[in-house]
């Protein structure tokens, strides 16, 4: 049986900024399933931040107070083969200001889609090598409401992502390393015009692609997963809020965040599992300089006939 | 399909999703490729029109044009031609953006210009608020705050100069008529739609060189931006064929001196002292709750000064001071009524659940933060309209002063009322109403929005009468959108709505008298 380790939500602007990196469940670690084997749960993350940045100012605003956001998600893998996985995630999400009188948002935000290859892992010096490509998309599920940040519950933009990982772990101690671009589709909100930098006289609004970097190490063993995670979000574009205004959905949006996750074999027969971790925000642009917290619980439906055993390394099972 | 054929095709897949959402990224604003204008009634005599502050034409000086076989004329021909023999694609693109019509794109413009600087200041570390200077506009705070009021002035203030300057113009144009270059040299190619109006001066010039003046009052820290745009419509001219440069100098000198003008009545309009002072803050409060009413109070934090409580005392276009106090509206209902806590409890049932559709307009209409404003918004619904119409320059010109001294003396009236009253917002009287846009720092009777929506809608229905049902929806749908957005009462928006139309009343009275129609 493979494990199941989630990754921090990593909410970008004040609002999480993209399903790839925010809600992803194991499309950034290096832990596949096993084949015909589905593992499926719900998770639960809470997300605030009372400074951001303008900018590269960063601030507070005393008509927000502090900016928090709730995430239920349903989040699965399956394992096609031992190689080759299928993701996904559905996020509801809440958000809500402490401070002011803007209204908070709710709803059913983006479905996520991965599918995960490891065509190559190999014994590689003491440690056993691997290798993996990821392919992502993401749709938003609903007609929700994308300018109206920080409260808006996601962009609505339509992305495509592409990801190259590798791992290395020797005995019970790991490096993974990650690279990805996420492509991002143009967006049209409800009013006919915005300014950026100049006028649009449209309802359209072009969103900047973006990439992402994650480092992360730590201890994996079949019972047990403890990671440090260094995730670093980059809008390849976009611009500036301006003083004292408004973000926008195409804002130039940058986060460094660092954070911790664990994961704990319930039961012996690894079934059950239970995760948890966070993060916070050390630098940014146009973001909220935001903590995140997250539990999930993982149960694996097992739909092969046969009883498989469980290997020692957590990785391969 | 094994998994490797599977694998295959899903990365061949991604990469196409990859590269086309990478490719499809431009987008064409809504009036990017608008075509030339070409009016169907070149208003010949546009020239005896009633102009707004002038009282005549001739109030302006033009000189005599050089006659067109003259050597000078014949160097300002070959000046065009050299232009065209080098003719760039950033030039082309320049000629046909300008083509679509001199009032249009200033218009956006000063749209732009408004939109941009359409943010309030950050407060000062003590709590107070910094307001903006005209005399060191780059300091922070930039320069104006263009807020509704201001915008709405601005675009007035912009557009009667502009039609003022374009009665002036067409007068001298049928006086003086000397023809345009092609019609005189019929080797000059034009790469604009021919017309028989004759092209001293250049109308084009005199929008352009009305518009900078009076920018420089208005967006004085946005200088180099104006007059790069003005400089790109001048060679655009030029390079078009449509005007020789003569015919530009004359048109920018005669746009700026009517400008002047229109700056001298915009330094004595009041407008300067909207802003009040502490002690005026305080007595609107005071003098409120001496009536026993619940005073209208800042819902930002730390607590903003109220937005140009003085607006309702600038001097209005259309009307006299004493008409401007007799639109004011009716009193609301007492803070205290039962009428003001259902319409209260009637706001809050409205955002407590909010659907998309409503949502939708709500967002809308906002026309907040760092937007062109409302004011903005019935001009781009009106240039829109005005395009199909195949206006000329002059009747563009005229329609939109029309639609924007409207919207100015809207505001006037609308602040006026406001602060008679100083009626506090929903969220005040019940703190649990949470709002789908901006809480606008005001007091909340009537609605900006519905009493400015009321005049553009009385007066666009008149220039464009078989528009009249659209822009009568438009007007209760912006209207009832700041309800919706929970920032405004019943009472405020349909008491809105009226008291803009019987200002649009008076546009609509000028416009039948005005020589246009």
């Amino acid at each position: 049986m493979k494990y199941f380790l989630s990754i921090p939500l990593i909410t970008v602007f004040l609002i999480i900024t993209s399903p790839l990196i925010s809600h992803a469940q194991t499309d950034m670690d290096a832990i596949m399933m096993e084949k015909k084997q589905f593992c499926v749960g719900p998770m639960y993350s809470y997300n605030s931040w009372k400074n951001y940045w303008e900018g590269s100012l960063k601030r507070e605003n005393l008509n927000l107070g502090t900016v928090s956001s709730q995430t239920f998600s349903l989040m699965g893998a399956y394992g096609v083969s031992g190689k080759l996985n299928l993701l996904f995630n559905v996020p509801y999400i809440t958000t809500k200001a402490s401070a002011g009188t803007l209204h908070g948002m709710k709803g059913i935000q983006d479905l996520s889609l991965y599918i995960k290859w490891m065509p190559v892992e190999k014994q590689w010096g003491p440690g056993t090598f691997s290798l993996y490509a990821i392919g992502g998309v993401s749709v938003p599920l609903t007609n929700y409401v994308a300018d109206f940040l920080p409260l808006a519950i996601g962009l609505h933009s339509k992305t495509a992502s592409a990801r190259l990982m590798l791992d290395y772990q020797v005995g019970k101690i790991f490096v993974t390393g990650s690279a990805t671009f996420v492509a991002r589709e143009n967006i049209t909100i409800d009013r006919t015009s915005y300014y950026t930098e100049q006028i649009h006289l449209t309802n359209e609004v072009s969103m900047p692609d973006a990439s992402n970097f994650n480092f992360r190490a730590g201890y994996r063993s079949s019972k047990l997963i403890a990671e440090a995670v260094l995730n670093k979000w980059t809008t390849l574009g976009g611009f500036d809020i301006s003083r004292n205004n408004m973000p926008f959905p195409s804002n130039k949006m940058n986060a460094t965040t660092i954070g911790a996750n664990f994961k704990y074999v319930v039961t012996p027969n690894h079934k059950l599992s239970l995760v948890g971790g966070g993060n916070t925000t050390v630098a940014g642009r146009n973001v909220g300089q935001a903590t995140n917290f997250y539990g999930s619980i993982f149960y694996i439906l097992d739909f092969t006939h046969k009883t498989k055993k469980a290997d020692q390394s957590g990785k391969t099972n | 399909m094994n998994t490797k054929q599977f694998l295959y095709r899903f990365f061949i897949a991604a990469i196409v999703v990859l590269i086309i959402a990478a490719c499809s990224k431009d987008i064409v604003g809504r009036t990017d490729n608008t075509i030339a204008l070409q009016p169907a009634n070149i208003d010949l005599n546009a020239g005896s029109w009633k102009p707004v502050l002038l009282t005549a034409p001739t109030d302006i000086v033009v000189a005599t044009p050089i006659a067109t076989n003259s050597p000078d004329y014949i160097i300002q021909i070959n000046e065009i031609k050299s232009f065209q023999a080098n003719i760039t694609t950033e030039e082309k693109n320049l000629v046909a953006y300008w083509s679509a019509g001199a009032i249009l794109r200033w218009n956006e413009i000063l749209r732009e210009l408004v939109a941009k600087h359409n943010l309030a200041p950050y407060q000062n570390a003590d709590g107070t608020y910094p307001f903006p200077s005209a005399n060191n506009p780059l300091a922070y705070p930039l320069f104006p705050f263009a807020n509704p009021p201001y915008a709405a002035r601005a675009y007035a203030y912009v557009s009667a100069a502009q039609y003022d300057a374009l009665v002036t113009a067409w007068y001298y144009k049928k006086q003086f008529n000397r023809a345009a270059p092609y019609k005189v040299d019929s080797s000059l190619k034009v790469l604009v739609p021919k017309s028989d109006l004759p092209s001293y001066p250049s109308e084009d010039a005199v929008v352009e060189g009305t518009a900078v003046e009076m920018l420089k009052l208005l967006f004085p820290g946005d200088q180099d931006y104006i007059q790069q745009r003005a400089e790109e419509h001048r060679r655009a001219r030029l390079i078009s064929g449509a005007n020789v440069r003569s015919d530009i100098e004359a048109g920018e000198a005669l746009g700026k001196a009517v400008a002047q003008k229109f700056v001298a009545r915009a330094r004595g309009d009041r407008a300067g002292a909207a802003a009040g002072n502490q002690t005026i803050w305080t007595k609107l409060e005071t003098d409120c709750a001496a009536r026993g009413e619940t005073p209208w109070q800042s819902l930002e934090s730390p607590k903003r000064p109220p937005m140009l409580p003085l607006f309702g005392k600038v001097k209005t276009f259309l009307f006299d001071s004493l008409t401007a106090v007799s639109l004011r509206a009716v009193a609301p209902p007492s803070t205290s009524s039962k009428q003001m806590k259902d319409e209260t409890e009637e706001i809050y049932q409205l955002v407590k659940n909010p659907t998309r559709e409503r949502t939708a307009i709500v967002q809308f209409w906002a026309d907040g933060v760092a937007t062109y404003t409302p004011p903005g918004h019935w001009d781009a619904i009106a240039a829109e309209d005005f395009i199909n119409k195949n206006f000329s320059e002059v009747r563009w010109a005229r329609n939109m002063a029309l639609l924007n001294m409207s919207l100015m003396d809207a505001a006037i009236v609308c602040w006026d009322t406001k602060y008679f009253y100083f009626n506090p917002r929903p969220s005040q009287l019940n703190p649990a109403i949470k709002t789908l846009t901006g809480m606008p720092n005001f007091p909340s009777y009537v609605s900006g929005h519905s009493t400015f929506s009321g005049a553009a809608a009385a007066i666009l229905s008149h220039i464009i009468p078989d528009r009249a049902t659209a822009y009568d929806a438009m007007a209760k749908e912006a209207s009832v959108s700041r309800m919706y957005g929970g920032i405004h009462y019943r009472s405020d928006c349909e008491v809105g709505l009226t008291v803009g139309k019987n200002v649009g009343g008076y546009a609509i009275k000028r416009a039948l008298t005005d020589g246009a129609e």
